[in-house]
Order: C-alpha cells, then sequence, then structure tokens
C-alpha cells in the first residue's frame, strides 16, 4: 500500500498541534517540557518524510533528525536542571506561580 | 633479521648515541639533582646505553668492513634540512670506519671514567663533594659533546659539538672556582677554566672562518660533498689572493684555517699553554677531556678532513701538510722536554698529553693517517688509565693526609700539595693496584714491546722513516725531519716516565701523608684494571704484520711495512731511557728534601724546562699586558681626558639653557595660558544658564515621558511564559491568515 507524503505531513501537523497545545495549556513545567519533545518528534517526522518523498539521495534529512535528537535531548537535560534548581528555590513547578520576570 | 638489515637497523639508530648522555645531564640537572644516587646512576645508565651500541655497531660491521668504507658505506642519516638563502645545509648523523673505531674507544673510555668518578668524588664519604650531582650532569653534557662530534656528518654540527665540549672543558676546570692558593703565582682553577676557553677560542675563531671559507666555495659542509672528489679538485686548483703570501689554493688555506682549530682543541704549540693549567680540574676530568677523548678531537678533526689536506701535494705549492708535520714534530719533541722538570704528578702527564698529541698531528703531517688514529685510540686508552692512576695517588696521598692531620689534635692544616711527587715514594706496598696498572699504563706510554704504545708509536716512525726512504709525495726533508724529532722525543718519553715511576711507588714514604695512604676503593680501582687490560692487549691488534687498523680504517692508504731498523732504534731507546730513569731516581730513591739530580746536572737549563721555556710568561708580557694597557688608555681617554669632558660640557649646557628657558616658561607661557584659562571660567559662567534651563529641561521632559511609557505598558509583562507564547502563536497565525489571504506576489 502506497502512503502518500501528505499522511505523513498530517501526521506531523497533528502532533505538533498537540505538543502546541501542551505547552500553552499546561501548569506543570514538566508536561510544558513534554509538549515541546512532541513537537521536536513532529518536526522530525516531516524532516524524514521530506527526505523519504522527496530527495532519497541526500542525506541531510536524515542527518538533521539526528541532530534535532541531539538537541532535543540536551534541551531535555538542561529544562529539567533548570526546573529542579526552581523547585529547590520556590518549591513550585507550577508555571504560573513562576513570575520572576513580572513588570 | 639478516645480518645486513640488523646492521641498517643499528646505523640508523647512530644519532641515538649522544643523545643518551644528553638525556642523562637534562635528567639529573631538572630532577635528580639533590639525590647523589640517582644521579650517578642516571649519568651511568645514559654512557652505557651509548656504549652498548657503540660497539654493537663497531662489531656488526667488523667481519665485513665494505660495508662502512665509503662511498658506499657512508651511512647518512639525514635529520634535517636548514635552507640558507640559495642553498640549504644537510644535517644528519653518519657511520663510516673512522667514526666506527672512535665509538670503540670513546664511550668505553668514558663509561671507565664515570664509574671512576663515584669514588674520587667521595661518594658515600664525610668528604664527598658538594657539587657531586653537577659533576656527574656536566661530564654527561661532555660525553654528549664528543660522541655527537664523532657521529657528525657535516663540518657544522661538528663544530657545534666542539664547542659544547669547550664549554664542558671550562666548567669543569673551575669546578672548584672557589678554591684559591697561599701562592700568589699559582692558577686557581677559575682563571684556568677561563685560560683554557680563551685560548682554546683563538684555535675555535680560525676554524670558524675554515668552515665560512668551506661554505663559501662548496655550498656545503657535509664531508660527503666537501671531500668528494670533483670538490677538493676544485679547491686544490682555485686560488686566493693573500696580503703576504701571495696567491695560495684554496684548498691549502681552508686547511690550514681549520688545522688552527686542531692545534687549539689539541693544544698544539703555540696554544698549548692551556692544557697544562686544565689540571686544575678534578682528575676524573683532566683523564676524560685532557687526555683521552677531547683533545683529541682536534687530531680527529685532521683525520676526518685528511682528504682536504692532501688535496694540493707539497710540490705544487700545498704547504698544508708540512706545517702540520712540523707543528706537530716540534710540539712533541717540545712538551717532552718540559716533562722531564716537571714536579706535579699530573703537569707531567698534562706535558705527555701535548707530546703524544703532537705524535699524532706529525704522523698525519707525513701521511701516516693509519699510524696516526691507531696511536690516537691506544694513547686514549693508556692516558686515561694513567690520569685515572694519578687520581687514585692523589686521592690516596690526600686521605693520607687527613688522617694525620686529626692525628694531631687541632694542627693547623698547612700547605699541603697532594700533587707533588716530592710528597710521595714508597707507594708500591700501599696502593699496589693503582701502582702495577699505572707501570702497565707508563710502559705502554714509554713505548715497551708488547704494550700498546710500542706498536703505535712504532707505526708512526715506521712511516716517518720509509717516507724518507722511499717518498715522493712529501719530500724528504719533512719525513726525516718528523723522524728525528719523534725519536728524540721517544726517548725523553721513557725516561720522564720512568722518573715519574720511581718518584711515586718506589723507595721510602718522603712525607707522613705518603706513609699514611691507602688504596682507594674498588669503584676506582677496577675501572684502572679494565683500561690496564686495553693498555696491554690493545697493540697486538696493530701490529705491522696483521693491522687490523689499517683493515679497518685505511685499505686506501699503503700500509707500512715493518722496518726492523727503526723497531729496534725505538725499542732501545724507550728500555734505556727507562733504565737511564731507573739510574737517577729508582737505584737510590731520593730521600725527603733531596734536590731532584737533574736539576743539579742541567742548572739553568732545568730552570728554563721548569719554566716551560716561559711561554706563559712571554705571551703575558706581549698579548695580555699589552691589552690591559690597551684597555686602561681607553679607559683613562673615556674617564679622565676626552668622553667625560664632552659629556660633563654638554650637561652643563643644557642645564644652562634649559633654565633661561625655565624663566621664559614662567613669565610668558603661564601668563598666556592663565589669560585663557580665566576667560573659559567667564564664559563657562555664562553658559550655565542657558545649560540648566534649556538643556536640562529637555533631557527632563524626555526622561519623565519614557518613564511614564513604562508605567503604562507594564501590566503586559505578566512574567509568565505562556502569555508571551500565546501572543507569539496568536502573532504567527494571524501572519500566516494574512499570508494565504492577501494576494501576494
Amino acid at each position: 500500500m502506497d502512503v502518500s507524503l501528505t499522511w505523513y505531513l498530517l501526521v506531523a501537523a497533528a502532533l505538533f498541534c498537540m505538543g502546541l497545545y501542551g505547552v500553552l495549556a499546561r501548569r506543570n513545567a514538566v508536561a510544558i517540557l513534554m509538549g515541546v519533545e512532541l513537537m521536536l518528534n513532529a518536526v522530525n517526522i516531516n524532516l524524514v518524510a521530506f527526505w523519504r518523498y522527496v530527495r532519497p539521495d541526500a542525506m541531510a534529512g536524515q542527518v538533521f533528525a539526528i541532530i534535532v535528537y541531539t538537541v532535543a535531548a540536551a534541551e531535555a537535560a538542561v529544562g529539567l536542571a533548570l526546573f529542579i534548581a526552581i523547585y529547590r528555590s520556590r518549591d513550585t513547578v507550577v508555571v504560573e506561580d513562576i513570575d520572576l520576570m513580572k513588570g | 633479521m639478516t645480518g645486513v638489515e640488523m646492521r641498517e637497523f643499528f646505523f640508523n639508530l647512530t644519532w641515538l648515541i649522544p643523545l643518551f648522555p644528553l638525556l642523562a645531564f637534562a635528567l639529573i640537572v631538572l630532577w635528580a639533582n639533590p639525590n647523589r644516587k640517582l644521579s650517578t646512576w642516571l649519568a651511568w645508565i645514559g654512557i652505557g646505553l651509548s656504549w652498548l651500541l657503540g660497539w654493537t655497531i663497531l662489531f656488526l660491521s667488523w667481519g665485513d668492513i665494505h660495508h662502512l668504507t665509503p662511498p658506499e658505506g657512508n651511512h647518512p642519516v639525514p635529520l634535517w634540512t636548514l635552507p640558507t638563502g640559495s642553498s640549504a645545509l644537510k644535517i644528519g648523523f653518519q657511520v663510516d670506519t673512522l667514526t666506527a673505531l672512535m665509538l670503540f674507544m670513546v664511550p668505553f673510555v668514558c663509561l671507565m671514567i664515570f664509574i671512576y668518578s663515584k669514588g674520587y668524588m667521595g661518594y658515600g664519604t664525610a668528604q664527598v663533594d658538594s657539587r657531586y650531582s653537577r659533576f656527574f650532569a656536566y661530564i654527561s653534557l661532555f660525553a654528549c659533546g664528543m660522541l655527537g662530534l664523532v657521529v657528525s656528518d657535516n663540518l657544522l654540527t661538528l663544530f657545534i659539538f666542539w664547542e659544547i665540549m669547550g664549554l664542558c672543558s671550562y666548567l669543569l676546570i673551575g669546578f672548584w672556582y672557589e678554591k684559591s692558593y697561599p701562592d700568589p703565582k699559582r692558577i686557581t682553577p677559575k682563571e684556568a677554566g677561563l685560560k683554557a676557553f680563551l685560548t682554546t677560542r683563538v684555535g675555535d675563531v680560525i676554524m670558524l672562518l675554515g668552515l665560512l671559507l668551506i661554505y663559501s666555495q662548496v655550498g656545503s659542509l657535509s664531508f660527503m660533498d666537501v671531500f668528494s672528489h670533483e670538490t677538493l679538485d676544485m679547491l686544490a686548483h682555485k686560488t686566493v689572493m693573500l696580503p703576504i703570501f701571495g696567491s695560495v689554493p684554496v684548498a691549502t688555506l681552508a686547511a690550514l684555517l681549520l688545522f688552527g682549530g686542531a692545534m687549539g682543541k689539541s693544544a698544539q704549540f703555540p696554544l698549548h699553554v692551556w692544557l697544562p693549567d686544565a689540571m686544575e680540574g678534578p682528575t676524573p676530568v683532566s683523564a676524560l677531556i685532557h687526555a683521552a677523548t677531547m683533545v683529541s678531537a682536534g687530531v680527529y678533526l685532521v683525520a676526518r678532513s685528511f682528504p682536504l689536506f692532501a688535496a694540493v701535494p707539497l710540490v705544487h705549492g700545498g704547504t698544508q701538510l708540512a706545517v702540520v708535520a712540523f707543528i706537530g714534530a716540534f710540539t712533541a719533541l717540545f712538551a717532552s722536554t718540559i716533562a722531564l722538570a716537571q714536579n706535579d704528578i699530573k703537569r707531567v702527564l698534562a706535558f705527555s698529553t701535548i707530546s703524544q698529541l703532537g705524535y699524532m698531528i706529525a704522523a698525519l703531517g707525513i701521511g701516516a693517517y693509519i699510524a696516526a688514529v691507531f696511536h690516537l685510540i691506544t694513547h686514549a686508552f693508556f692516558k686515561a688509565l694513567l690520569f685515572l692512576g694519578s687520581g687514585s695517588v692523589i686521592h690516596g696521598v690526600e686521605h693520607g693526609h687527613h688522617e694525620v692531620a686529626h692525628g694531631h689534635h687541632g694542627h693547623e692544616e698547612e700547605a699541603f700539595d697532594a700533587n707533588d711527587m716530592m710528597n710521595m715514594g714508597g707507594l708500591l706496598s700501599k696502593m699496589p693496584r693503582t701502582a702495577w696498572t699505572f707501570i702497565i699504563g707508563g710502559g705502554a706510554l714509554a713505548g715497551i714491546v708488547p704494550l700498546a704504545g710500542f706498536w703505535s708509536k712504532d707505526e708512526i716512525l715506521a712511516h716517518a722513516w720509509h717516507e724518507f726512504q722511499h717518498g715522493h709525495d712529501f719530500g724528504t726533508f719533512w719525513p726525516l725531519f718528523v723522524w728525528l724529532l719523534l725519536t728524540i722525543a721517544a726517548a725523553l718519553t721513557a725516561f720522564y716516565t720512568s722518573r715519574q715511576i720511581c718518584l711515586t711507588f718506589l723507595g721510602r714514604p718522603r712525607t707522613e701523608a705518603a706513609k699514611h695512604a691507602h688504596e682507594s676503593p674498588p669503584s676506582m680501582t677496577w675501572p684502572l684494571m679494565l683500561l690496564a687490560f686495553f693498555a696491554l692487549i690493545l697493540g697486538l691488534f696493530g701490529t705491522p704484520w696483521a693491522n687490523q687498523y689499517h683493515h679497518l680504517i685505511g685499505e686506501a692508504f699503503e700500509a707500512t711495512p715493518f722496518d726492523p731498523f727503526v723497531a729496534g732504534l725505538s725499542t732501545a731507546l724507550a728500555v734505556g731511557g727507562m733504565f737511564l730513569g731507573w739510574l737517577v731516581y729508582g737505584r737510590q730513591p731520593l730521600a725527603a728534601g733531596e734536590v731532584d739530580p737533574l736539576k743539579r746536572w742541567l742548572g739553568p737549563v732545568h730552570k728554563v724546562l721548569e719554566n716551560k721555556y716561559y711561554v706563559d710568561e712571554l705571551y703575558q708580557l706581549i698579548i695580555i699586558r699589552p691589552i690591559i694597557w690597551l684597555t686602561q688608555i681607553f679607559a683613562k681617554f673615556d674617564y679622565d681626558w676626552v668622553i667625560n669632558r664632552i659629556v660633563n660640557f654638554a650637561g652643563e649646557a643644557t642645564v644652562f639653557v634649559s633654565e633661561r628657558w625655565g624663566e621664559f616658561d614662567l613669565v610668558i607661557v603661564d601668563g598666556l595660558v592663565n589669560l585663557v584659562g580665566r576667560a573659559g571660567a567667564a564664559i563657562a559662567t555664562g553658559l550655565d544658564v542657558f545649560d540648566l534651563g534649556i538643556v536640562d529641561g529637555i533631557v527632563n521632559r524626555v526622561g519623565d515621558g519614557i518613564k511614564a511609557g513604562g508605567r503604562f505598558l507594564r501590566p503586559l509583562q505578566t512574567g509568565r511564559v505562556q502569555n508571551y507564547l500565546i501572543v507569539a502563536v496568536t502573532t504567527l497565525i494571524v501572519i500566516l491568515g494574512l499570508y494565504l489571504v492577501l494576494p501576494i506576489t
């Protein structure tokens, strides 16, 4: 069975929207981070799909996806570390309470 | 590995030979310095590895010597190339037969002396030298210099290592630099080091000129290029104009300039004055540097560049070999006469060294290349032996002296010279090992059959005689001259050697110190015995009937036939000289305080000999004093007469002018400045009003406006990240929507 590129893009878009919703709507910082991961993965699906259907001869799509994974891992590590630090100093990971930047 | 591959493998390691002692030097200086034991071992291991590698290289090629003879057997190991203008200096190492032979002698003698030094510098005793580790560092550096010199494949690195040795020589002669003597005329170690350094520097500068000449003519300093047939031919036919000598072949001039360096290093007349005073250094140093190895570097240089020396024959105006022969033969005789009248045990040996080096130089001067190298090798062994033996004697007598001084409680240390043979006597029973090895070495020096010195010395004399009878290349005059002078010197050598042995070892002790002398520790006597073994057997490899040296280094040269007349005469002279010495000094040993019989018989001649023909005094008079006088004149010129006056006048004039300028400055310039200042203040007061009212007003209004704007916009900044994100996403969606809706071309 042939699955066309459109389907992949649709799945990726759906995933992206879920992630975006999570990032915007969730109060828990860890959940926001998970939303970010969903968005990144949506991007990865796009990258790999475009590679497969548009330029299968070039490795750029795959390589870029791997780079995204790497960055995602680093981002998760840094993000979690930040949250732990915030939790230690303010006893919360609810983002609405974290408003140090308030004008 | 096959034999050939193994040989190649070791030949390519040649560059490691000088590196081991250099590493030992660096490690001792930088790290092991406080630990005497570690320093000793580092030095021993460094030279030991070089020794093993050197002997491996020699013996691997012994059976099949053609692998070492140029041109195919030169084995250059190029290391790096220095571009210099249009040509390039190639630097590297090589092994050929001459190098291999030197590698037989140098590292072994060095190793023996390194081992000996441990005992001599008092390791593990109360009298241990305070700079013990430094001593081992210096001698390691020296070993690096000598080994580097013999494995160099070009004149430049040869010269560099040559200078490293010069530096080490200086450092080690002045090793006990704080020492001073009650007799103000006696040279101190510090002065002796300086003297050695400056005297050899004269030769080195001449040698450097030689290198420059060769480089300018040939464009290369590597032995392969310089000593190739074409180059030598070119150098022999090209001439240069000199002020007094007229037109001279370049080869002659270059050879003579190189010989200048050899004269300095190998202490040939007239640059010999430094070597006797170099005996102020520790005795192992005298043995290592000033008898066995470094001083033979000059002979090595002449032997190495022998093709250059032989490029222009005497009949075609090539005077270089005649000069070499003359200097060598003259020095040999000259120094051996001085040795007759010296009482310092080391100084006798020093003059003997000068004399023997003269033998080698003279031999090279008449083309006896093999004999010269042969003598170089045997001499290194037996002279190192003699020096170490004398060091052992001095060590023993010094300890005896300490013992006596301790016996007399609180006795003041009076001036006692442990080097003076007149303070010795009867040491044969006190120090049997030292004495017997010393006698073997003395026999080798005097040329007693069948010890090493006999064969090499006899080969030189036989060659000279042979050249005189059949010679064509060197005429007949120079070989006869050399033969005559060297034969007389041989007789004198036997006499002073016998005198030395008798005064030191025979008879009864002439002082309390000699009475209490003891044998030295085994670390000192073992090297003596090993060296004595070589002094016994080395000559047997060079007999006229089966000359291994000829086989090894000089297939290109004609072998010297055995001459019964020369051999008989030199044996007779050696035995006769020694017997005469025994008659004078041995049959009726001198009592304490007795005058040397030679002094009675020779009278004023003895005085001249004792003072070394007053050469030092002559140099003092014609070189050193005029220079000091000239510098004093210049100093006077500087301080009292001209320069200081000019400077002072200029200074005073400057002060006067600056005072006048100062007045001008105070009155006029200051007035102007003050005027400008006051005017500026007045204008500023006027502007002040404008500034406060208008400028500040504008600034304040602007500030207030921004403040109000900030207060108005402040609630937007909620501090919640999600709010910002929502704004961003919404904006993005709106823009994307516009993108879709609006007609964008």
